[in-house]
């Protein structure tokens, strides 16, 4: 393997790291609000949550690529914030996979926050457990198995990225070009053995990590 | 001291508006049909619900009013749910922990896993425990915090006939040693007459009546008196127990009783019931009958049952009777208040 393959492999692996943990910290309260609001637009952000899933990437990667430009709304924040634009960079690819890949953290962790009965929080409030401690004692624990779920959904689908990538990130070796981008690239160059190298550790490692996912039989266990 | 609670809300298909003043010892029984609104008012009691209009207070310590609302999770209350709701992730063990830790509550585990029977059980997850222990961790669970009010919602309702004969005597003794007043909901009667001592009414999300469970079961003017099961209960004490004949000799207003024997020890206090269709009246006492439990009265007031019924309230020096006769029977005996009469009892029961 190239040292450039080593570095898109690098580069892939931080990006989703990054932006898993980004998605957790970020999804954990919409999904919380989510499962547990009762306002008519739920369904609005609902639906906006889930657009990444059937949206083609380089649609969702067009609209990323204008706003955060120097005349979109993103881009003026940046650029009011002294931070210059983001397309083109690694924290372009990082905003833009958080919301590539924000369905599949939040909606597991939606449904697991929903199944928990409500009045196992009652329980806990009548034992002198305030919201902040009943969410931590109670509701995180038994979302467990939701929340394993959304990493490892979040991580895979991340690293599988392309069309998003293309888009605001473009092809730049050590900031932008992820995996996928690099098979592409060995690709049209015909250079099919590199292209298979990577491709087949791309595909063990999604399929390691799904195997973890679907083999564990999680039990009331954070 | 007292607990003192107002509460009006309009729910979906009814209205509450309860004013009630709960005595703070003892057993108070919220009581009503499905649907009078007794769960509701004791959530709001809990804090777990919120009244657009409410007051409450205990003594002097204010829970809710205009201003003011105490969330749950800092009155010092115990709950107790109707299903146990029990922590799935936590062991017995550490589902006793939480609230006891949460509330800075001293007091051992093992002492109270002793009081409700469940010592074995402390390291299981809740998933294996049968719904009576489940039921049964959950009272020690809510007991642990040291709360100043035990409040029950139905905590028999989900279990069957055997699950609740495990449970009431561990209720019975919670009643006994008396040193934590508790607030109970239920829609059976049997378990309000073994276990409470004071009684709210609840019919359509307004107290129809609050008393002492001996006083209302037996005012004409209230629908317990007008049940088919209708009933006396007196709280007597036990004076002999007649062991060749096995009979149990019971004592209350200077008249006794005596009933099928029954293990209570001599000198201890039991409830006793009376059922109206029971009682039978005589104007002069009767010989040669096989009843043993005669009783002199004097009729004090009659409530009007069917066409053909008559339910009569009695005074036996003190303490109330309730008899079903006729009206033909009425009309006969010229049976009006103030007349003397004989109470003949023909069954007598302790609760249980």
């Amino acid at each position: 393997m190239s040292p450039a393959d080593l570095t898109a492999l690098w580069l892939t692996l931080k990006l989703a790291a990054l932006v898993t943990a980004l998605l957790l910290v970020i999804g954990t309260p919409l999904a919380w609000w989510l499962a547990h609001t009762q306002r008519r637009f739920k369904p609005v952000i609902e639906a906006l949550v889930a657009l990444p899933i059937v949206l083609p990437p380089s649609v969702l990667g067009f609209y990323l690529l204008v706003a955060m430009g120097p005349h979109g709304p993103i881009g003026a924040l940046t650029q009011a914030l002294g931070l210059g634009t983001l397309p083109f960079s690694f924290a372009g690819l990082v905003v833009a996979s958080v919301f590539y890949s924000l369905p599949f953290v939040v909606q597991p962790i939606q449904q697991a926050f929903a199944t928990i009965p409500v009045g196992l929080l009652e329980a806990a409030a009548t034992l002198r457990a305030g919201p902040w401690d009943r969410f931590r004692s109670v509701a995180l624990p038994l979302a467990a198995p939701g929340f394993l779920t959304a990493t490892i959904f979040g991580f895979a689908h991340t690293l599988g990225e392309f069309g998003v990538v293309l888009m605001v990130g473009g092809n730049i070796a050590g900031e932008t070009r992820v995996v996928s981008v690099q098979i592409y690239d060995h690709v049209e160059a015909l250079e099919y053995g590199a292209a298979h190298g990577l491709s087949l550790i791309l595909l063990g490692l999604s399929f390691s990590i799904l195997l973890v996912l679907y083999a564990r039989r999680l039990p009331w266990r954070l | 001291m007292t607990l003192r609670a107002s509460f009006r809300h309009a729910y979906p298909g009814f209205a509450l508006a309860a004013d009630l003043t709960l005595p703070m010892h003892g057993v108070s029984a919220l009581f009503g049909p499905s649907g009078s609104g007794k769960t509701t008012l004791l959530r709001l009691m809990a804090g777990l619900e919120r009244a657009a209009d409410g007051s409450l207070a205990l003594g002097a310590t204010v829970w809710q009013d205009a201003t003011r609302f105490v969330p749950a999770h800092q009155r010092p209350i115990g709950f107790v749910f109707q299903d146990a709701r029990l922590f799935p992730h936590l062991s017995v063990r550490q589902n006793l922990a939480y609230g006891q830790r949460r509330a800075g509550a001293g007091g051992a585990i093992e002492v109270m896993a002793e009081r409700l029977g469940i010592t074995h059980l402390l390291a299981r997850k809740p998933d294996r425990l049968s719904g009576g222990e489940a039921q049964r961790v959950a009272i020690a669970r809510a007991l642990l915090t040291e709360p100043r009010i035990l409040m029950m919602d139905e905590p028999l309702a989900a279990l069957d006939a055997a699950r609740k004969a495990e449970i009431l005597p561990y209720l019975e003794r919670l009643h006994a040693e008396a040193n934590i007043p508790i607030l109970y909901v239920s829609h059976s009667f049997d378990e309000v007459a073994r276990l409470a001592d004071h009684l709210v009414l609840l019919d359509g999300g307004r107290v129809v009546a609050a008393g002492s469970l001996v006083e209302l079961t037996t005012r004409l003017d209230l629908p317990l008196a007008h049940r088919a099961e209708a009933e006396a209960i007196i709280n007597a004490q036990v004076v002999a127990h007649d062991a060749a004949f096995h009979l149990t000799c019971v004592g209350f207003s200077g008249e006794k009783l005596w009933l099928s024997l029954h293990e209570a020890p001599i000198g201890s206090v039991v409830r006793v019931r009376v059922r109206a269709r029971d009682v039978s009246l005589t104007l002069a006492p009767q010989t040669g009958t096989s009843i043993l439990n005669i009783l002199p009265a004097t009729l004090t007031d009659l409530g009007g049952e069917s066409d053909s019924q008559v339910m009569i309230g009695l005074d036996v020096g003190g303490t109330r009777l309730l008899s079903r006769v006729t009206r033909k029977s009425v009309s006969l005996l010229g049976l009006v208040p103030g007349v003397r009469v004989f109470a003949q009892i023909k069954g007598v029961a302790i609760v249980e």
